[in-house]
């Protein structure tokens, strides 16, 4: 196939271009003449080399909070991305039923993170929170500033509450796209209620899961306010999560060189595993549309 | 530039992948990368190939950093002899 390649039209790419250049490129590569550096002050530097990616990398606290933030980013996808296709496949389809649904679904996104902190944090106290005082009340020996368990079950029902919504928005936007057609098709073929769902349902919603997933993944990995007000990192370190873990460096202790060094770290690690998940995610759609 | 806080090497790493992203256009101009399946797993073009060359020429920098005591200059070799095989057969 001839294609004609005309590259006139990256011309109006430059405005976005010149934007992202001063938002993201320009201080991703100040962050990296940072890394490389113990500065002092403005005009008093000295060279380090890899001396603080070889700090960083091998500080025991970093690799433990690396670990926990993995272990709850997987856990929040785990529980968020079924339980909000199922909430998406339960809303009403029309009428006002289907406006008020969306409503209330949408109702946890609209509030702020350091709020949402605050809220599970008087809801999980034992003597005036629904959560906490319900549980002591029946016998569980729930103390999310003692018990490490306690933290983690509050920290995740906690995301869950907040951006499952995110996912069941955009799945049942994906369900509202799909024509009429495939169903009756489905009706022709006796199809089952999980027949429809495996087959029709679920392909067609591999594109918004697949931004749903990204953006879950690279929020959750990045998260901050809301373990800092719940548990404020602990007990202990428990739930000390690798932002966390950054600002404190960075702005508690002020050392610009290592805080440099560990934002790349995780800057890789967060470039990688989304370029992973996008990738696949990608192929498996592409192989799909070769097969039919 | 002086609140950027440029040293030399860094300096000269953002210039050279400056070169290698104008090198890679101006080769993409004159002779269109078509997509093609090597050793990955995934069918890839010559900016794909770049790209995770890129990416993971940097853990191996991490990994050397994190795990060895060699010089930093051996992972940089590493990465350059693991990037042309990755750019040729991958």
């Amino acid at each position: 196939m001839n294609k004609i390649e005309n590259n006139k039209a990256w011309f109006f790419v430059i405005p976005v271009f010149v934007v992202v250049a001063f938002s993201a490129v320009i201080p991703l590569m100040t962050v990296v003449n940072y890394s490389v550096q113990d500065i002092f002050g403005a005009n008093s530097t000295f060279w380090t080399g890899t001396e603080w990616y070889r700090q960083m990398l091998r500080d025991p606290d970093l690799q433990a909070a690396l670990l926990r933030q993995f272990a709850f980013s997987f856990a929040i996808l785990a529980i968020e991305v079924p339980l909000g296709i199922g909430i998406a496949l339960l809303m009403p389809k029309k009428g006002w039923a289907a406006s008020a649904a969306l409503v209330l679904v949408a109702m946890p996104l609209l509030i702020p993170l350091n709020v949402v902190g605050t809220i599970w944090q008087i809801l999980a106290r034992t003597d005036i929170g629904l959560l906490g005082w319900s549980l002591s009340s029946i016998g569980v020996d729930y103390n999310i500033n003692a018990n490490a368990a306690d933290a983690w079950f509050t920290i995740i029902l906690m995301d869950v509450w907040h951006w499952t919504p995110l996912i069941a928005l955009l799945s049942y936007s994906g369900l509202r796209a799909i024509p009429d057609a495939y169903y009756q098709a489905a009706r022709i073929d006796r199809a089952s209620r999980w027949a429809v769902f495996r087959y029709i349902q679920l392909p067609k919603l591999s594109n918004v899961l697949v931004i749903g997933v990204l953006l879950r993944f690279m929020d959750s990995f990045m998260i901050y306010a809301e373990p800092f007000v719940l548990t404020g990192g602990g007990p202990g370190s428990s739930t000390t999560f690798l932002s966390q873990a950054l600002t404190t460096m960075a702005v508690g202790q002020f050392d610009l060189g290592p805080a440099a060094a560990f934002s790349i770290i995780y800057f890789l690690i967060i470039l990688a595993v989304s370029w992973v998940f996008y990738t696949a995610i990608m192929n498996a759609q592409k192989d799909k549309s070769a097969q039919q | 530039m002086s609140w950027m806080h440029w040293t030399g090497p860094t300096a000269g790493f953002f210039i050279s992948i400056a070169l290698i992203l104008t090198g890679m256009t101006v080769w993409q101009y004159f002779s269109p990368s078509v997509e093609r399946k090597g050793f990955l797993p995934i069918a890839t073009t010559r900016g794909d190939r770049l790209f995770i060359g890129l990416l993971t020429s940097a853990f191996i920098h991490l990994a050397y950093i994190g795990v060895t005591e060699f010089h930093v200059l051996v992972a940089t070799a590493v990465s350059v002899v693991w990037m042309v095989i990755l750019m040729r057969w991958g």
